[in-house]
């Protein structure tokens, strides 16, 4: 799960990590009142949206007079941004972060996160603040620094000091450095963050070290510890149909394509996505069923993808191990009497009582199609879309 | 032969009251798997379907000598029910368990420095040796004994690789999912190394997905000490960045682990890369023919 810049640094402050004075804002009127406040001679005003790239893509504006805080604060909300990050579609921009202004003397960049290679969490340290770490990594990697943290001790005081003499911070700065590390390991582990990443991170030119700007991403196998983090979870940033589709307990991520799937098992759903592309048209989604899917999923699945309206075929592709196919036979049964299926349907079973899955489908009537294996079913399904169309 | 698993294999399983844990056993037992014990708290003296129940690991062992342990306990719990088989030196730990805190498993992977046992997964589907022993969730009757090593990232995706295989008349040695979660007890190396020394196993199908770079190591791996035919398949060319795909690990993050960047690297290394998830068997028996 992700959260706002403005939430991350909430929990910044809660932990004593320093971060420039300022209030998250939801309408105009709300920033000019904020801009009374202000007392800076400029303030920075950011859309708060979970994608990077903003700044690029003009979402962070910098108001060099108190007036122009609203005036950009009108200009951004309700604005499409479209970052690298948010594909072609955008974002709406519906939440600000005004900030005072800092006075900067040098940016850094900072980050902690789980290192699944090593299996331990891992600083990642550069004096190259304010560009992409991937970048820096590939074009200078004598430029990144990293730091691995022993779990069973946690942070220790030398783990800072390593980093922050290969910096080579000034001393007044690097007993900031090295207790602003030790606060974002004790947050990444009592939250259960995956990712807190600071870039810039600033040293400003009264010798303080300030998080300027704020990224964190949380486990969400780890958000039952945490209530407080499970709040922040923002649905105005979620497509509507995952939000469904994860009431249920499917697993739905909106694509692009027109050709809706329906699989059991996480590499399975994946592999499907990959064979209508080879068989030359896109999927519409990636959707795993689970190991346990009834026929109220099937039905709840078939409900989801159909909904969007891109959809112009479904292919499903069940490879019964736990799930018996003849329960998902009688599902896609069920599901056809309360769901109206006007798109092409090719059903490929197999795996646990594949044959009587398929008997039953072919005795019921539905117009349908089955297939023997996976190959033969995306290029039915892509054929019958094609010659639909 | 085999690896990991076979005939003699001795089971315990942890969470065997369980609502998966005693379906699935009941089924690991159909199969003919030896299983000594089953552990649930609280359920010690009881029995499973004959199979003794103990409160805690240690009293299982000492009782029932068990040489594996299965794990189905519960996410919250997981982590713990690991390191109680790692600290009783059961050599192998097999956890099938979903949703598991990763930094629950670095603590267990950093607690399991040292120490003698080996674990598989965690979000795994599990092992099994054909005809000799099951120990996990995947339906027994798609596999047929044989020499194709199998080593998968995913679950279902395996069962789709393995029943291509058995319908193309190739039986499996072992087939082992090392689990879809970012960090996990085994990686593909640990495994192919054990594959090279099999002299059962004549070719190994390898399946990953995006996210990190476990395809690509062992790749590297290949490449320098592994020579036997490899035929391996990546999930995910179609899958969008930033995007978790069902599992934990596989997400492409900051550009890196595409399917793409994996395939590139596996052909590099001499791999039969299929990029047609339905050819996978077909591919394995060409790949025998050269």
């Amino acid at each position: 799960m992700n959260i706002h810049e403005f939430q991350a640094k909430r929990l910044f402050a809660q932990y004593n990590i320093p971060v420039p004075d300022g209030k998250a804002v939801y309408s105009a009127e709300e920033a000019a009142q904020y801009a009374k406040e202000v007392t800076t001679d400029v303030a920075v005003v950011k859309a708060q949206i979970h994608a990077g790239g903003r700044g690029k893509a003009g979402g962070v504006k910098l108001a060099k007079d108190k007036k122009d805080i609203a005036v950009y604060a009108k200009e951004l909300l309700g604005k499409t941004l479209v970052t690298h990050q948010t594909g072609p579609e955008g974002r709406c921009v519906r939440k600000l972060l005004i900030e005072e202004g800092i006075a900067i003397a040098k940016e850094l960049y900072l980050s902690l996160l789980i290192d699944r290679t090593y299996s331990r969490p891992v600083f990642i340290t550069s004096l190259e603040g304010g560009m992409e770490i991937e970048e820096v990594a590939e074009k200078t990697p004598e430029k990144v620094i990293k730091e691995y943290i022993d779990p069973s001790v946690g942070f220790q005081q030398f783990n800072g000091r390593n980093m922050a003499f290969r910096l080579g911070l000034a001393p007044e700065i690097i007993k900031q450095f090295i207790a602003m590390a030790g606060n974002l390991y004790r947050l990444l582990t009592e939250k259960g963050a995956s990712l807190i990443e600071i870039n810039p991170l600033v040293i400003t030119k009264d010798n303080r070290l300030i998080a300027l700007d704020a990224k964190m991403s949380f486990d969400d196998n780890a958000l039952y510890r945490n209530e407080d983090i499970k709040a922040l979870r923002d649905l105005d940033e979620e497509e509507e149909l995952e939000i469904e589709a994860s009431k249920h307990g499917l697993n739905y991520i909106k694509l692009n394509g027109n050709i809706g799937c329906m699989v059991n098992g996480a590499g399975l759903a994946m592999a499907t996505m990959d064979v209508i592309k080879l068989a030359g048209s896109e999927p519409a989604n990636f959707l795993d069923v689970g190991g346990g899917a009834s026929k109220e999923t099937v039905k709840q699945a078939f409900q989801i993808l159909l909904a969007d309206k891109n959809v112009k075929g479904v292919f499903v592709n069940i490879f019964g191990g736990i799930v018996r196919c003849e329960r998902i036979a009688g599902g896609i049964i069920e599901a056809a009497k309360e769901v109206e299926i006007k798109v092409p349907l090719v059903v490929r079973l197999a795996g646990t009582n594949a044959v009587e899955g398929l008997e039953m489908l072919r005795e019921s009537g539905l117009n349908l199609e089955v297939a023997s294996d996976m190959w033969e079913g995306a290029q039915k399904v892509v054929k019958l879309v094609m010659g639909s169309v | 032969m085999s690896i990991l698993v076979n005939k003699n294999t001795r089971l315990m399983v942890q969470g065997i009251t369980g609502k998966e844990g005693s379906f699935h056993a009941s089924a690991c037992l159909e199969y003919g798997t030896n299983i000594v014990a089953g552990v649930t708290p609280g359920k010690g003296g009881t029995e499973f379907e004959g199979v003794p129940v103990f409160n805690t690991v240690k009293q299982a062992v000492m009782a029932t000598g068990p040489n594996v342990s299965l794990i189905f306990v519960p996410p919250p719990f997981a982590a713990d029910a690991i390191m109680e088989s790692a600290e009783a030196e059961i050599p192998l730990i097999i956890c099938i368990t979903e949703g598991i805190p990763v930094m629950d498993m670095v603590n267990v992977k950093r607690f399991m420095e040292g120490k003698k046992s080996r674990l598989i997964g965690p979000n795994c589907p599990g092992i099994i040796t054909p005809d000799e022993c099951k120990i996990g969730i995947m339906p027994g009757f798609i596999h047929k004994k044989g020499r194709i090593g199998v080593i998968s990232r995913s679950g279902t995706l395996t069962y789709e690789a393995v029943w291509q295989l058995t319908k193309a008349g190739l039986g499996q040695s072992t087939c082992i999912g090392i689990g879809g979660d970012p960090v996990n007890g085994s990686n593909f190396i640990d495994l192919l190394g054990m594959f090279e020394k099999d002299n059962d196993t004549d070719a190994v199908v390898m399946i990953g997905e995006i996210g990190g770079d476990a395809e690509e190591r062992a790749a590297e791996y290949i490449k320098s000490d592994f020579s036997k035919p490899v035929v391996g398949f990546i999930a995910g060319i179609t899958a969008p960045p930033g995007r978790r795909m069902g599992h934990a690990g596989a997400i492409i993050s900051g550009g890196k682990g595409t399917a793409s960047e994996k395939m590139a690297a596996m052909e590099k290394a001499g791999i039969y890369v299929v990029r047609n998830p339905a050819l996978i068997g077909q591919t394995v028996v060409e790949a025998l023919k050269r």
